[in-house]
């Protein structure tokens, strides 16, 4: 966590570019080819968590003070519980058991 | 608690109060997480349940939603410059580029409430299906922590105008610019994952 002295941001610049081509590349994709559904999802999901680490690590600064490794832990875990959830959710109600 | 003061380290990490801060407002981006996660589970099990009602591409604007799209990752952006000028101990820079952030995020919310607008026009309510119910559930959770953070934003940009640039305004500030960025991460997947996932299948 430095303290910056220089004049540019250059991370946070390089952070919003590739969050740029990230979201026009994801849109492109879904739009404009005509690759099946799933691996369209496939590609754009992962353009997505993709995505989500520049914000976390290059704007959010996740790993720095000294309660760093507590943060990831916390979003790690965070991130396992929402899987989980969004997963588990569909998977079960769509896989037959509540077909009754 | 020791209210020592860390001078080697950058305003908003000073104090021990400021870092415990810090810590709790990741742990409740933590939970913040799970809430969304919650949405995203409901709208993943009832997104195609249309009732014979309007489905995906009868009411998404595509173009519109991409515009949001660059407006809420460009205020992302504009916040982390504003979060840089407060490390270099320039106010000035730090009050305009927070005012940047929160003109393009009100940006946002007004093409948000539009887009609502028009899917009401549509006859796409939340009592018209599951679908739309979840729907607009997630948006407007999301909407309604956007709303939240720019009035939380404006009293931050008062407290910096009043008191100046000291380690409980730069931590107030540190803590309102995680929480902003976070709107974004979450948006990514209703961008993904609601948007394109409906234009596409």
């Amino acid at each position: 966590m430095e303290k910056h002295t220089n004049r540019f941001p250059i991370s946070h610049v390089l952070g919003f570019i590739f969050s740029l081509i990230l979201t026009f590349g994801a849109a492109y994709i879904a739009l404009k080819t005509s690759l099946s559904f799933k691996v369209i999802m496939w590609i754009i999901g992962t353009l997505a968590v993709l995505q989500a680490g520049i914000q976390l690590f290059m704007f959010m600064h996740l790993r720095e003070g000294e309660d760093g490794k507590t943060n990831v832990i916390n979003i790690v875990y965070g991130v396992f519980m929402a899987v989980v959830i969004v997963v588990g959710s569909i998977w079960v109600m769509s896989a037959g058991h509540a077909a009754h | 608690m020791s209210s020592k003061i860390d001078y080697s380290l950058p305003l908003e990490y000073q104090t021990e109060q400021n870092r415990l801060n810090i810590l709790g407002f990741w742990i409740f981006l933590g939970a913040e997480i799970v809430l969304f996660a919650t949405l995203f589970g409901v709208y993943g099990v009832l997104y195609q349940r249309y009732a014979g009602g309007p489905t995906h591409q009868d009411i998404i604007m595509i173009k519109d939603v991409l515009i949001q799209t660059v407006l809420l990752l460009t205020s992302s952006f504009t916040m982390g410059i504003a979060i840089f000028e407060m490390r270099r101990q320039q106010l000035k820079g730090l009050i305009f580029w927070l005012v940047i952030t929160l003109l393009l995020g009100a940006g946002f919310l007004f093409m948000e409430i539009n887009e609502f607008i028009h899917y009401v026009h549509l006859g796409a309510t939340m009592q018209t299906s599951a679908f739309l119910s979840s729907l607009f559930v997630l948006l407007g959770t999301h909407g309604a922590h956007v709303t939240f953070g720019i009035i939380w934003a404006i009293m931050v940009i008062i407290q910096l105008l009043r008191r100046g640039l000291t380690p409980t305004t730069a931590r107030k500030t540190f803590i309102i610019g995680l929480y902003w960025h976070f709107l974004d991460v979450v948006w990514i997947f209703i961008f993904t994952f609601v948007y394109l996932k409906g234009m596409v299948g």
